[in-house]
């Protein structure tokens, strides 16, 4: 049987180093499994998250050689293994314990942002007809498994630490599947760009190309959002126009 | 009072799976201090992974389906063995539970006149599961995560329950520990809704995650609640098998409702054999009927794919027994083949099934638009579990209720897929209402020092035992698989009475191990530690398993014996039910399923 080596960060909020583990490797093998087979023979308290194993719950980031990715769907014949593999939490968020970090922010982030507020129903029996077309969009941005990768990735909140003034990508995805969601009434414009420091982001699309469920978060989500914003609030005719168009 | 944390509830949810929102959705709605606990980040937990959709009879695919429909096709699916009254309340309420879901911001995929889309599942006569892609969880999880967030409810993420606490018969309280860092807390509750799902991680093939080892079950039963059900797990017959590191993972039964067929080796559709009788004259008789059923022709009868999950595993066994089957031990699921019928067949597959496509890509390396895929069953669902009352959801404890997965009654021998998300909704409301108004007629109850202290003590042992270790002590991952591999080999599809009884010998025999487990390391997020503490769940429920399948002398559903092929109709006026005895000993008794009021009888019989 062939063996990898695996360089994992071992450590928490007061610092730690990585370890290093060689485990042997099968066909199909994914890097959570490697972590498992690490875990289960040779250190039972390596800390990692894992739910479903199959992409779908998002618990499972990390960063593996330096790029952010969902440990359950990254095959280890896609990784050259001749040299050590690196396994490092997400380097955004403060460190728990090996792999796993505090990603508490996200969820209070998602808290301040105002709730789903729908139409009337359109049918007596509290029902409302939508077309397909016109909730493809929305349902592209609700594929989101709350991974986080692209929140780690993005500069604004990883290098410039602004987590304060800016909500991150993830959110921006959240903010737009509210906002073009067709039976929506709520307005979020402003806090977009007060709270939710849209302005922040330049597009540099690092958030898109780690998106597991391939969202293209910054053409299809954060630029239409943008656009909004300018429309709303340096734009007086436009937003007089607005007024009298259906919301899309 | 001991000195850990202590919080206050009026209803403490254990769980946040779809039951455990819903139900902490009711309970607040209702006015009272709710408490959530989970043990992964919210919007983790199974319900995520659910794929192809939930059950509802809307009827905006087709009108001819209504309550009465979608009530019969459970009660065929659980072969009569249900809690009819828990059928009964299912049927009709998981319309408007659907409903409410868009009015929260679900988005589910739509029909041309603009309304939720419904597609076909095995087992349900028309197409009954509104959906979205094969995501239909995620949609779920999150627009109750999203909603609930704005209710007032109070989560804790990355706790686990261990025990409950309670003052003579009743439940008051919970005992756990955080697992960032290993801290104990004690959660006072009038009332306990417990959603803690199934029990997967008994078995080493599996579609579930580590987070399901019984735990709902295991504290249910300890805490004094009665247990029913539990030899009927779900096999479930698509799971993937190559390569090895993916096997057991789901391949949702969309698949075959989008027009997927089985076949072996042989290129031989082999469903179309051994039909079983209650199902004939529903079931296509030939390819092209059972195709023009997928797409919606009314005047079709499904294929013989769509046959209930427990048969179409067991014909997948039979073929691979037979020599007939794939390379890798399975048999071909094909949904390529469409590309025959209609154009742009890639393109439909990619949109229809997204996360099917994706999922064979990345980890198999195979598009399954172009080749078949090799699947084979897996341990996926079980209908057994607590005692509940039909209306309130309450167990025999008094304030101790139970939604979802871990509640029993609704599926009988065999769930119908789809089923399982709208439970979910239908009863974690009524859990939720029930709850909150028992918490609002009792006092706050006492918690007792003594009970908290033993189960703190009793948490830590692998830690006090390692430090007094000697060379050869195990660790807890060992004794877990060798517990999957006992209930794989011993308790799984095709069960017999001499298989069952070595079982119980070696679970006997795994639960002296499991005492002696060694583990290593500081309480902070150690995965040591509370696979350590989870052996005791996993150990319980693999008994009660062992010991309801010993007793069922005859096979129906899920339940399967090679020396009792067949079903029995006396078996079959029977529920199998476990308590715990005082000597700390598993009960078993078989108790009688009430009879149907005649107006239920009268839709069977009609819709037969
Ligand atoms: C891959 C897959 C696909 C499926 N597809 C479908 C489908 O298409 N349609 C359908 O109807 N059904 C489907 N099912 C079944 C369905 O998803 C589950 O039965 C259902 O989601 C269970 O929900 P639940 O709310 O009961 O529990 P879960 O969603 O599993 O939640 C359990 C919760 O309890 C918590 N918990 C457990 N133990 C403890 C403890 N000791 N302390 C604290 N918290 C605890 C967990 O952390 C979690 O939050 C599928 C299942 C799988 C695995
Ligand atoms: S595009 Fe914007 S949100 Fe995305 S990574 Fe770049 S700066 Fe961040
Ligand atoms: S948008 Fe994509 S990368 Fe960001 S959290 Fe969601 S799934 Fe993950
Ligand atoms: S474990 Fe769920 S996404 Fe990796």
């Amino acid at each position: 049987m062939k063996t990898a080596v695996f360089k994992i960060w071992r450590g928490d909020a007061n610092g730690g180093d990585f370890s290093e583990f060689a485990t042997e490797i099968s066909e199909g093998m994914v890097v959570l499994d490697a972590v498992h087979a690490i875990q289960a023979q040779q250190a039972n308290d390596l800390a990692c998250r894992w739910n479903c194993k199959a992409g779908k719950c998002g618990s499972c980031s990390a960063e593996i050689n330096g790029v952010p990715k969902l440990m359950c769907m990254t095959r280890l014949d896609a990784i050259p293994l001749d040299k050590p593999i690196t396994l490092e939490p997400m380097r955004a968020f403060p460190s728990v314990r090996d792999l796993v970090t505090d990603v508490s922010w996200n969820f209070r982030v998602k808290k301040k942002i105002k709730k789903f507020k729908p139409r009337p129903p359109d049918a007596p029996d509290g029902t409302w007809r939508i077309s397909q077309a016109d909730i493809d969009r929305v349902q592209e941005f609700r594929k989101c498994i709350e991974c986080f990768l692209c929140q780690d990735v993005c500069h604004v909140l990883r290098d410039h630490h602004l987590q304060e003034e800016f909500i991150g990508p993830r959110y921006l995805v959240f903010a737009a599947a509210l906002e073009m969601h067709p039976l929506d009434t709520e307005d979020r414009l402003s806090e977009l760009k007060q709270a939710g420091g849209i302005g922040y982001c330049n597009i540099t699309k690092c958030c898109t190309k780690v998106c597991p469920e391939n969202i293209t978060i910054t053409d299809n989500a954060i630029i239409p959002l943008k656009e909004r914003v300018v429309d709303e609030f340096y734009d007086p005719l436009g937003k007089l126009l607005k007024l009298f168009r259906p919301k899309t | 009072m001991s000195n850990y944390v202590t919080l206050e509830y009026d209803v403490l949810v254990i769980g946040a799976g779809g039951a455990g929102l819903r139900s902490a959705i009711e309970a607040s709605a209702a006015g009272v201090r709710v408490g959530l606990i989970c043990k992964s980040l919210l919007g983790k937990a199974h319900t995520v992974m659910a794929e192809g959709g939930m059950a509802a009879a809307l009827a905006n695919v087709d009108d001819r389906d209504n309550w009465k429909v979608h009530f019969a096709d459970t009660m065929r699916g659980g072969q009569y063995v249900n809690n009819w009254r828990m059928a009964e309340l299912h049927a009709k309420e998981a319309p408007d539970r659907v409903r409410e879901l868009e009015a929260w911001g679900a988005v589910f995929d739509r029909t041309a006149d603009g309304r939720i889309l419904q597609r076909n599942f095995g087992g349900h006569r028309y197409p009954r599961l509104a959906h979205v892609g094969d995501r239909t969880g995620l949609e779920l999880i999150r627009t109750l995560q999203d909603h609930g967030i704005h209710q007032g409810i109070e989560v804790h993420m990355e706790h686990t329950i261990v025990t409950l606490l309670k003052e003579s018969d009743r439940v008051v309280g919970a005992f756990g520990y955080d697992r960032e860092r290993g801290r104990f807390k004690v959660f006072k509750a009038r009332a306990i809704v417990l959603a803690t799902g199934g029990i997967g991680r008994a078995y080493r093939i599996t579609s579930n995650s580590w987070e399901y080892t019984g735990d709902g079950q295991s504290l249910a039963y300890h805490a004094g609640a009665e247990l029913v059900d539990m030899e009927f797990v779900q096999f479930h017959p698509t799971g993937m098998i190559w390569p090895p590191s993916v096997m057991g993972i789901l391949v949702t039964e969309g698949v075959r409702g989008e027009g997927g067929i089985l076949h072996n080796k042989e290129g031989k559709r082999f469903m179309f054999a051994g039909i079983p009788d209650a199902y004939k004259s529903q079931t296509a008789n030939n390819p092209e009927e059972g195709w023009r059923y997928t797409q919606g022709d009314k005047n079709a009868r499904r294929p013989p794919e769509l046959l209930t999950r427990d048969h179409v595993a067991r014909c997948i066994i039979e073929e691979v027994k037979a020599g007939r089957g794939s390379p890798h031990g399975g048999v071909f699921l094909d949904i390529a083949w469409i590309k025959e019928k209609i154009p742009n067949a890639a393109e439909h597959i990619k949109k229809k099934l997204p996360s099917m496509y994706h999922q064979f890509m990345q980890l198999a390396n195979l598009d399954i638009t172009k080749e078949p895929m090799e699947v084979g069953p897996t341990t996926h669902y079980i209908m057994g579990g607590v005692r509940v009352d039909a209306e309130t959801q309450m167990s025999n404890v008094p304030g101790l209720f139970a939604a979802g997965e871990v509640a029993a009654g609704l599926h009988g021998s065999n769930r119908l897929g789809g089923n399982s998300l709208s439970d979910l909704l239908v009863f974690g409301k009524r859990a939720g209402e029930f709850a909150a108004q028992f918490s609002k007629e009792s006092n706050s109850g006492q918690i007792s020092d003594a009970q908290v202290e033993g189960a703190a003590r009793e948490a830590l042992e692998p830690f006090e035992r390692a430090a007094k270790a000697t060379a050869n002590a195990e660790g807890p991952y060992q004794v877990q698989y060798d517990l999957q591999e006992t209930m794989q080999n011993l308790v799984g599809i095709v069960r017999r009475e001499e298989e069952m009884v070595r079982a119980l010998d070696e679970l006997h025999k795994l639960s002296v191990r499991a005492k002696q487990v060694i583990v290593y390391g500081h309480r902070e997020y150690n995965p040591g530690w509370h696979t350590a503490i989870d052996l005791k769940h996993l150990l319980t429920v693999s008994e009660a398993i062992t010991r309801a399948a010993l007793a069922r002398k005859e096979s129906r559903g899920g339940h399967f014996r090679d020396d009792f092929p067949n079903k029995d109709s006396g078996e079959g006026k029977m529920n199998i039910v476990l308590r715990k005895e005082a000597d700390g000993s598993m009960h078993v008794s078989r108790e009688e399923i009430p009879e149907m009021p005649p107006d239920l009888e009268r839709i069977i019989e009609e819709m037969k």
